[in-house]
C-alpha cells in the first residue's frame, strides 16, 4: 500500500498537534480506548477535466481537516484523509470507490464532484455498502435514482439553485427568457428545471438554444435569439466560455437584453480576464460569494483564511489562481456533517453503518457558522439532499457584488423519491 | 499443448478468486472483462492487420444495447444481452461495409471518425441515452439451475467475468487456428498474395470486423451488467485507445497478449496513481520502453525468444 501525500499531511497534522497539546485528544482518545483515526476516503479529480475543481477541493478539505483535528478530531479521533485520483473518469471512479473501500478500508468516502463519475461510482458504493457523500451539485442524489448509501449533505443541487433564482429573474430582469446552454446533462438540467419553474410563474421561454459540446465558435447562435427576448440566460462552461462572452459582446454591442448566468461558467476564471468586459452589469448566480464585502461575516472570513483565499476569491499565494468558490465549500461542510453524524450516532468502525445512515437521515438542519460558512441548511433525510441559500450577484467593476440572497425555502421542490424505504 | 496452456490460464484465473484479497478480487474481475474487449480488438489488429481507433463504438453498442433495453423496455438479462450483442454485430457490420473500402492509416482515421459520430450521437439523443451523465441499471440477478444470484455479489461478478473472458479467449484460439484464421493472418502478412490465391479478401476482412465487434460488444454487455452503469464516456476516443494499448503492450497477434497487457496496464495505472499525480506519464514511459525493448509486446517477445509455438 502506498502512502499518499494526503495521508502523509493528515498524519503530519495529527503528530504535530499531538506534540503541541500532549494533554489533548491523543491521550483522551487512548484513555477512551479509541479505535484510532477515522479514515475518510477522498475521491478527488486531480487530473482530467475536473482538475481545477479537484485542486481546490483538496485545499478546502485540508483546511477543514486541520481545523477539525485541531479541535480534537471527530469524537476524539483524528481524521486521516486517504485521497485517490479518479481522473474525472467514470470507470476509474468506480475503481477508486472499490480501492478506498476494500484496500484502504476507509470508514467513509466523500468528495466527488462530476456527475458522470458520481453516477458510475454510486452503484459500487451501494454494492459495497459504504456511505458515499458527494459534493457534486447534480440533481442525481435528490432524483431518488441512486441508493441509500449516497448522500449530498454539503452542497445544494442544480434544481434547487434554479428553482430559487427563477422568481427573482422574472421579477427583476424580465419575463421573456432565451436560454443558451451546453447540449449535455448539465445544460439539460438547467433547460428542464428553469423552463418548468419560469413557465409556472408567468414567464415564457422565447427560445432554447443548445450548443453542441464540440463547438468552438458561437457567432452563428446569437442571431437565433428572438428580438423580443428580455433575459438571456446562459450556462456555458469549459474553455470556450471566454470566446462565448467575447462573441456575445460583438453581436450585441451596447444594445442587449438583461443577461443572467451561472458562475459555473467562470469558476476558476478571473473576472478581470481579457474578453470578459462585456459581462459588466450582468448578473450571476453564486452558491457562495467569491468576493469578500464589507458585511462578510466573521466565520466566512475565517473560512477564507483557513482555505487560503484572498478577498477576490483567489489563492493568497497566487492571485492568478482563482478558486472554485461556489463549489469547494461543500467539502468543508460535508466534513463537518460527517463529524456531527459520527459523534451523534456513536459510529466506531467500518461496516457498522446503520447508525450513521439513520442518524444522518434524521438530521433536519445545520446552523450557519464556521462549520457551515455558506449559510444555514435544511436537510431532507428522505432525499439525502441538503437545501440552502442562493446568491445573485451583479458584475460591477469586474467583480461580483451580491444583490440578493434567497431564502432556503425558495429552493425547495416536491420530492421525487424516498431512500429511507430502501433496505440497508 | 496450446489448448492446455489456455485452459491452465483459465484455471489459474478461476483459482485466484479463492486467494485474492477483496480489492484485487474486484480488480481482476474488471480486468477480465476489459481483457475480453482487448481480445476482440486483437482479432482485428493482431490477426488481420487492421488498426482501428473506433472500437469504443462496438463496446458502447453492447453497453447501450443491454442498458437501454433494460432501462426503457424492462428486458430481462438474457434478452437484453442478446440485444446488446446484436447491436454490436449490426454496428460492426455497418462499419465494416463502410471502412473496408480503406486500408492502413485511412482505415484508422475512418474508424475514428465513425466512432466520434457514434459518441456524439449518444450525446445528441440524450433523452434516450441520458448523454454524458449516463444512467444506472437496477440491481440485477441471474438465474442458474433454478437459483437466483445477484450480480452485485463479488463471487458472482468474478465468475461471470471469468466465463465471458474464457469464452472469448478460447473462441479466439479456435478462430486463429481455423482455416478462416489462417486466411486472416495471410491477409495481415500479404493482402495481394492472398487475393491472388483466390480468397475474397474483402469478405474475410468483414468477417474479422464483425467478429471483433461481436467480442467487443459482449465485453460491453458484461461490463454494463456487472458494474451497473451506462454512459457516453465509454464511447469516447479514450476507450478506443485503451484496447490498442493493452493489445500492443501484451502482444498483438498473440492470444494471451490482451490479458497480459490489460493486467499490466491496469495495475501500472493503479500503482503509479498512488505515487504521483502524473501517473499517465509513468504509464506512457513504461509503454514506450516496452515498445522499444519488446516491439512485439510481452507475450510476443516471449514467443519470439522462447516459445515459437504460442498462437
Amino acid at each position: 500500500m502506498s502512502i499518499s501525500r494526503r495521508t502523509f499531511l493528515g498524519a503530519g497534522t495529527v503528530l504535530t498537534l499531538g506534540a503541541q497539546f500532549p494533554g489533548s485528544w491523543t491521550r483522551h482518545a487512548a484513555a477512551q480506548g479509541s479505535p484510532g483515526p477515522i479514515r475518510l476516503g477522498f475521491q478527488v479529480h486531480r487530473t482530467g477535466i475536473g482538475a481545477v475543481y479537484g485542486r481546490w477541493y483538496e485545499r478546502t478539505t485540508n483546511a477543514a481537516v486541520k481545523l477539525i483535528n485541531g479541535k480534537g478530531g471527530i469524537g476524539g479521533r483524528p481524521i486521516e484523509i486517504v485521497a485517490e485520483d479518479d481522473g474525472t473518469d467514470p470507470k476509474r471512479g468506480a475503481e477508486v470507490v472499490e480501492k478506498l473501500a476494500t484496500q484502504h478500508k476507509v470508514d467513509l468516502i466523500f468528495g466527488t464532484l462530476f456527475s458522470h463519475v458520481v453516477i458510475a461510482s454510486a452503484p459500487r458504493a451501494g454494492q459495497l455498502k459504504i456511505p458515499y457523500l458527494v459534493v457534486s451539485e447534480g440533481y442525481h442524489v435528490a432524483s431518488g435514482k441512486l441508493n441509500r448509501y449516497v448522500f449530498q449533505p454539503g452542497i445544494t443541487d442544480v434544481r434547487a439553485q434554479v428553482t430559487a433564482v427563477a422568481p427573482w429573474i422574472l421579477k427583476n430582469l424580465g419575463k421573456k427568457v432565451t436560454m443558451i446552454f451546453p447540449d449535455y446533462a448539465f445544460g439539460h438540467d438547467h433547460r428542464d428545471f428553469f423552463s418548468r419553474v419560469a413557465t409556472s410563474q408567468g414567464g415564457t421561454i422565447s427560445a432554447l438554444i443548445p450548443i453542441p459540446p464540440t463547438e468552438t465558435s458561437f457567432t452563428k447562435y446569437f442571431p437565433r435569439v428572438p428580438a423580443d427576448t428580455e433575459v438571456l440566460y446562459h450556462v456555458m462552461v469549459g474553455p470556450g466560455v471566454l470566446t462565448f462572452v467575447k462573441e456575445m459582446g460583438e453581436h450585441y454591442g451596447s444594445k442587449r437584453p438583461k443577461i443572467f448566468g451561472f458562475v459555473d461558467s467562470l469558476e476558476g476564471v478571473d473576472l478581470a480576464s481579457p474578453g470578459l468586459a462585456f459581462l459588466e452589469g450582468t448578473y450571476f448566480w453564486e452558491a457562495f460569494p467569491r468576493y469578500a464585502a464589507a458585511n462578510t461575516p466573521a466565520h466566512v472570513k475565517t473560512f477564507r483564511e483557513r482555505v487560503g483565499v484572498n478577498d477576490n476569491g483567489a489563492s493568497v499565494n497566487d492571485p492568478k489562481d482563482v478558486s472554485t468558490f461556489s463549489h469547494m465549500f461543500g467539502c468543508w461542510e460535508t466534513l463537518h456533517v460527517i463529524k456531527a453524524v459520527v459523534e451523534k450516532s456513536g459510529y466506531r468502525k467500518a461496516g457498522e453503518y446503520r447508525g450513521f445512515i439513520e442518524t444522518l437521515e434524521g438530521f433536519q438542519s445545520f446552523p450557519e457558522g464556521l462549520e457551515h460558512p455558506q449559510g444555514a441548511k435544511k436537510f431532507n433525510g428522505k432525499l439525502h439532499q441538503v437545501y440552502g441559500h442562493q446568491f445573485i450577484s451583479k458584475v460591477e467593476k469586474r467583480r461580483l457584488d451580491v444583490v440578493h440572497r434567497t431564502a432556503i425555502e425558495d429552493s425547495m421542490y416536491p420530492p421525487e423519491g424516498d431512500y429511507t424505504k430502501q433496505p440497508l | 499443448m496450446t489448448l492446455g496452456l489456455h485452459l491452465a490460464v483459465v484455471a489459474a484465473l478461476a483459482a485466484l478468486q479463492f486467494v485474492l484479497p477483496a480489492f484485487h478480487h474486484g480488480m481482476l474481475a474488471r480486468i477480465m472483462v476489459l481483457a475480453a474487449y482487448a481480445v476482440g480488438y486483437n482479432v482485428l489488429l493482431g490477426y488481420t492487420g487492421l488498426m482501428s481507433l473506433g472500437h469504443a463504438m462496438f463496446f458502447a453498442a453492447g453497453m447501450y444495447g443491454v442498458g437501454l433495453t433494460i432501462q426503457h423496455w424492462g428486458f430481462g438479462i438474457a434478452a437484453a444481452s442478446v440485444a446488446g450483442v446484436a447491436g454490436a454485430i449490426v454496428t460492426a457490420g455497418a462499419v465494416g461495409v463502410v471502412t473496408l473500402r480503406t486500408a492502413g492509416p485511412a482505415f484508422l482515421i475512418v474508424t475514428m471518425m465513425l466512432a466520434q459520430a457514434f459518441y456524439l450521437a449518444t450525446l445528441y439523443f440524450n433523452t434516450v441515452t441520458f448523454g454524458d451523465q449516463g444512467f444506472i441499471l437496477p440491481a440485477l440477478e441471474i438465474g442458474i439451475g433454478g437459483r437466483m444470484f445477484s450480480l452485485a455479489d463479488p463471487s458472482v461478478k468474478y465468475n461471470v467475468a471469468l466465463v465471458v473472458f474464457a469464452v472469448c479467449l478460447l473462441a479466439t484460439l479456435w478462430l486463429v487456428r481455423s482455416p478462416v484464421g489462417r486466411v486472416l493472418v495471410a491477409l495481415r502478412e500479404n493482402d495481394e498474395r492472398t487475393r491472388l490465391l483466390g480468397y475474397h479478401t474483402g469478405r474475410y476482412r468483414l468477417v474479422a470486423v464483425i467478429v471483433s465487434g461481436l467480442i467487443s460488444g459482449l465485453a460491453g454487455v458484461t461490463y454494463t451488467l456487472l458494474f451497473s452503469y451506462v454512459g457516453s464516456t465509454f464511447a469516447g476516443v479514450l476507450y478506443s485507445i485503451y484496447p490498442l494499448l493493452w493489445t500492443l503492450l501484451g502482444g498483438a497477434g498473440t492470444t494471451l497478449g490482451p490479458l497480459v497487457g490489460t493486467l499490466l496496464m491496469t495495475y501500472a495505472i493503479d500503482v503509479a496513481s498512488g505515487i504521483t499525480d502524473a501517473y499517465l506519464i509513468v504509464v506512457g514511459a513504461a509503454l514506450v520502453l516496452t515498445i522499444l525493448w519488446a516491439p512485439a509486446g510481452v507475450v510476443g517477445g516471449i514467443r519470439a525468444r522462447w516459445a515459437r509455438w504460442l498462437p
